[in-house]
């Protein structure tokens, strides 16, 4: 592991039996995991590059039991590291040594559903899928899909502001959510947000969503609901190049169209799908895209004639538009199946997540073709072609040494060259542990402390998550008394951990 | 009190730390055109913003605009528009609502407010469209929150809590938003003589329908014409009416659906209806809550979002405040009626919100006793 976490504390490694007794005192039964293999567990989330086997695993019943944790390690100055379901893809759950892993599967309820205002009030380990299996029969659904949704829970989905293939239209998780309910790290259950939108005070809710576990533990939360769509078309379009797919998208937008998704995929993703779903994707082609609409089936109809002569007017060389839902699912298939494809090429997949100008994206593959050649590793890229957030596949052999450490200095390389174009580090899954040491690329230092001071509001002890976001987690007293000069650090002694 | 009007970051910069330094209190301005909402303290400079004006960076393909804040709110419209853009939230002028003209309103001064039009339970409010911002703190630093893409997590979501804090977390200098295509037709229809219990009904119905609306809103019996419940539907024209079919089925229980100009619209944003009140309460509510609440309440009023949003004519903070919190909502003083803007907050959230906003200015030289709870 090339990755530094904060130095586990001596004196707390050496209590944790009566840490897990006090815990135990808590949450009574089996809420408490204790053994070495029970705690193996919870040692990595989906970034599985990185393992830590926590201190100790507490699973609390009640957001009570949550607030008596957190009071008890705020005394004891423990860490603690928040967990939804684990399927965070960059390391936003990954555990610490010293560190209380808290997990929040067993508030697992679905508490409220309110079908003339439209919301539904469940507890944070609620898988994002099973809020809409709720809700569907009486034709509603929770918009944001991220594509692990049916193991994600909504608390990680809050945490890490989730998005998803539709979100160009629908918005991420943060757009979605219009309340939770917050445990501080002084036990305080505190309310945010509510169904009264825009009600005059700061956005607190707006800070929480997406702040990665680092400012509380989130046990409760209202989403909107939507009416399910009557119908959704598919259009699948190859062309010949890169820069001919992009031209459509950028004329689908001009034209006015939000499309429900739209996706891209290049000449390696294309054909390594293909292999492994076979659902007739055309292979003479250098760009994939596929674009949705959704909407009464007279809307649906007509703007994918639109769409259609756009993608025609700009190369398309294939085009077909599904014609019943199977065909759907089937052009969707291949996608969806894209990232476990990559296995036929390679054992391991490290998937990257930045965001870039859409106007940029035929440079950055071409650049990003070149790197491939330098690392020596293979690239293939799935792209959410309507908002430009880009996930290149780099595949190698975690097995072969030196690869892993290859993987990951492309994977770095990949997303500097995304904010040197104008974009971001992250689209969707998150900074967490994998793009930390990242933020400075994006961020100044300025920036950066002005952020940890609205940590500091919340967590002055730094125990919530600490390692994930920041680079370099000052002192709360510190930041509030140092001044910084022109990106000049005041104390560059400061370990970096 | 003086006027200050620094010209670039920099003097803004000094500017700030200098009145921290002394323990001098800074209003932010541009437009001015909320400038008498809040009490008026009198205790502090006024930061003329309006250098930092003009349009930075407009890209429709990407859908995202970058502009500097005291650009005013008709030039970025009429900008977007020519490429047939629109901001997604629908700002709206308060101008006219303290007599004033309309066009004085910048993009800086709606995105502070938070102020979002009959569209926002739809597409979202000014929060949800603010992608990115540069600004200057409290402390006097320049910095940074969200960045200038459509979609984007890196740390955390500054922009939305920049968004609706009223100038008191720090002074922006540029703004990048995201705009999105206008609609290429809109319908509006009409059910009359409603009573609001039962256009609370509709209105639900219709929402939890595929008629897809963009708008919602209610205006009561006046002077003998009877309730008005209006709703818009928008898109391309095959779309708007195939949906108009879904949306007269389901307000087949309600009464016929008349299609009528889309002048009601108008009468939101500018609420026109409600000029004369000497106070003005813009109460925020669970649409559920909405009928209740306007029968509790004796005055002149205009309902929008579904019924999550009334306008209330009138009424003092006692009644208004005490209806509103018993309901799930809250009441903030737009005009008159001499108590503070925003609702009280329970006492949990009002520590941790002072917390967060000293993390931005320590000092306090944004709190100018405008929104002071007293």
């Amino acid at each position: 592991m090339t990755l530094k976490m904060p130095e586990p504390k001596p004196d707390i490694l050496a209590r944790r039996a009566e840490i897990v007794a006090a815990l135990r005192a808590i949450v009574p039964g089996e809420g408490v995991i204790d053994d070495l293999d029970g705690r193996r567990a919870y040692e990595s989330d989906a970034l599985t590059a990185y393992r830590q086997i926590p201190l100790v695993v507490v699973l609390p019943d009640t957001k009570e039991q949550v607030a008596a944790i957190l009071v008890w390690c705020r005394d004891a100055g423990v860490r603690v590291v928040p967990r939804g379901s684990g399927t965070s893809l960059s390391g936003g759950a990954l555990p610490l040594e010293d560190g209380v892993l808290l997990g929040l599967s067993k508030l697992n309820r679905i508490l409220e559903i309110d079908y003339d205002d439209r919301v539904a009030i469940v507890q944070p380990g609620v898988t994002n899928l099973a809020i809409t299996r709720a809700v569907e029969d009486r034709g509603f659904y929770y918009a944001p899909d991220p594509s692990s949704q049916i193991a994600c829970s909504i608390g990680g989905n809050v945490a890490e502001n989730s998005g998803g293939v539709h979100c160009l239209k629908y918005g991420l998780t943060t757009n979605n959510v219009l309340a939770v309910e917050l445990v501080t790290i002084d036990g305080e259950i505190v309310r945010i947000g509510g169904r009264a939108l825009d009600p005059g005070g700061l956005d607190l809710l707006g800070l929480i969503v997406g702040s990665e576990g680092l400012l509380g533990v989130v046990t409760e939360v209202t989403v909107r609901l939507l009416a399910t769509p009557e119908t959704a078309k598919a259009l699948l379009m190859g062309f010949a190049t890169v820069q001919g797919a992009g031209q459509a998208v950028a004329e689908i937008i001009a034209a006015g169209i939000i499309p429900a998704g739209m996706e891209m995929m290049d000449r390696p993703a294309i054909h390594c799908a293909e292999a492994f779903v076979r659902v007739g994707y055309p292979l003479d082609v250098d760009a994939l895209l596929i674009v949705e609409l959704d909407g009464p089936e007279a809307e649906c109809t007509y703007l994918a004639d639109e769409v259609a002569a756009i993608a025609r007017r700009n190369g398309a060389t294939t085009l077909r538009a599904s014609r019943d839902e199977q065909e759907r699912v089937a052009f969707w298939a291949g996608r969806k199946a894209a990232f476990p494809a990559t296995g036929q090429l390679a054992p391991d997949y490290y998937c990257m997540d930045g965001t870039i100008p859409r106007r940029r994206l035929p440079e950055v593959l071409q650049r990003m073709d070149r790197m491939s050649d330098d690392f020596g590793l293979k690239v293939a890229n799935v792209f959410h072609a309507g908002d430009g957030n880009l996930h290149p596949l780099i595949l190698y052999d975690a097995n072969i040494p030196g690869q892993l450490e290859r993987a990951e200095a492309f994977g770095s390389a990949i997303l500097r060259l995304c904010v040197e174009v104008g974009g971001v580090l992250t689209g969707e899954h998150g900074v967490g542990v994998e793009k930390r040491d990242l933020m400075p690329e994006m961020f100044s230092e300025n920036d950066l402390a002005q952020q940890q001071r609205v940590k500091c509001a919340f967590d002055p002890d730094l125990l919530l998550n600490p390692g994930k976001v920041f680079p370099t987690l000052h002192r709360c007293a510190e930041l509030g008394r140092v001044h910084v000069h022109r990106g000049q650090v005041p104390h560059p002694d400061l370990p970096r951990f | 009190m003086c006027v200050h009007r620094p010209n670039d970051e920099q003097a803004l910069g000094a500017l700030i730390s200098d009145a921290a330094a002394a323990g001098r209190k800074l209003e932010l301005r541009a437009g001015g055109s909320k400038a008498q909402i809040g009490w008026r303290a009198g205790i502090a400079d006024i930061v003329d913003m309006s250098a930092f004006a003009g349009i930075v960076d407009y890209d429709p393909a990407e859908l995202v605009l970058t502009v500097r804040p005291a650009t005013p709110l008709a030039e970025v419209e009429a900008l977007v528009a020519a490429d047939r853009q629109m901001l997604g939230f629908e700002p709206f002028d308060h101008g006219p609502i303290f007599g004033a003209q309309s066009g004085h309103a910048t993009i800086g001064g709606v995105i502070a407010a938070g102020v979002a039009g009959s569209a926002r339970p739809f597409r979202g409010g000014a929060r949800d469209h603010l992608l990115g911002f540069r600004a200057i703190s409290g402390r006097g630093e320049a910095f940074v929150g969200g960045a200038e893409v459509v979609k984007n997590v890196t740390g955390y979501d500054l922009p939305k809590i920049i968004a609706g804090s009223w100038g008191r977390l720090a002074a922006l200098t540029e703004l990048t938003v995201k705009v999105l295509p206008v609609p290429r037709e809109t319908s509006s229809f009409a059910v009359v003589g409603l009573d609001p219990g039962r256009a609370y009904r509709a209105m639900a119905r219709v929402q939890g329908s595929t008629a897809d609306v963009s708008g919602a809103a209610f205006i009561p019996m006046q002077a003998g014409a009877p309730s008005r419940t209006v709703f818009r539907l928008q898109g391309a024209r095959p779309s708007i009416d195939a949906r108009t079919e879904t949306l007269r089925a389901a307000l087949a229980d309600f009464g016929a659906t008349d299609e009528i100009d889309g002048d009601v619209w108008e009468t939101m944003r500018t609420l026109a209806p409600l000029r004369e009140q000497a106070v003005l309460w813009r109460v925020s509510l669970p649409p559920k809550s909405f009928a209740a609440f306007v029968e509790r309440l004796d005055r002149p009023w205009l309902a929008d979002w579904g019924g999550g949003l009334v306008w209330l004519g009138g009424g003092d903070a006692e009644p208004v405040r005490g209806a509103a919190e018993l309901l799930d909502g809250k009441a903030m003083l737009i005009r008159g009626g001499g108590a503070p803007t925003f609702h009280p907050q329970p006492a949990m959230l009002a520590r941790l919100e002072e917390r967060v906003r000293r993390a931005f200015d320590p000092a306090g030289i944004f709190e100018t006793g405008r929104f002071d709870a007293h």
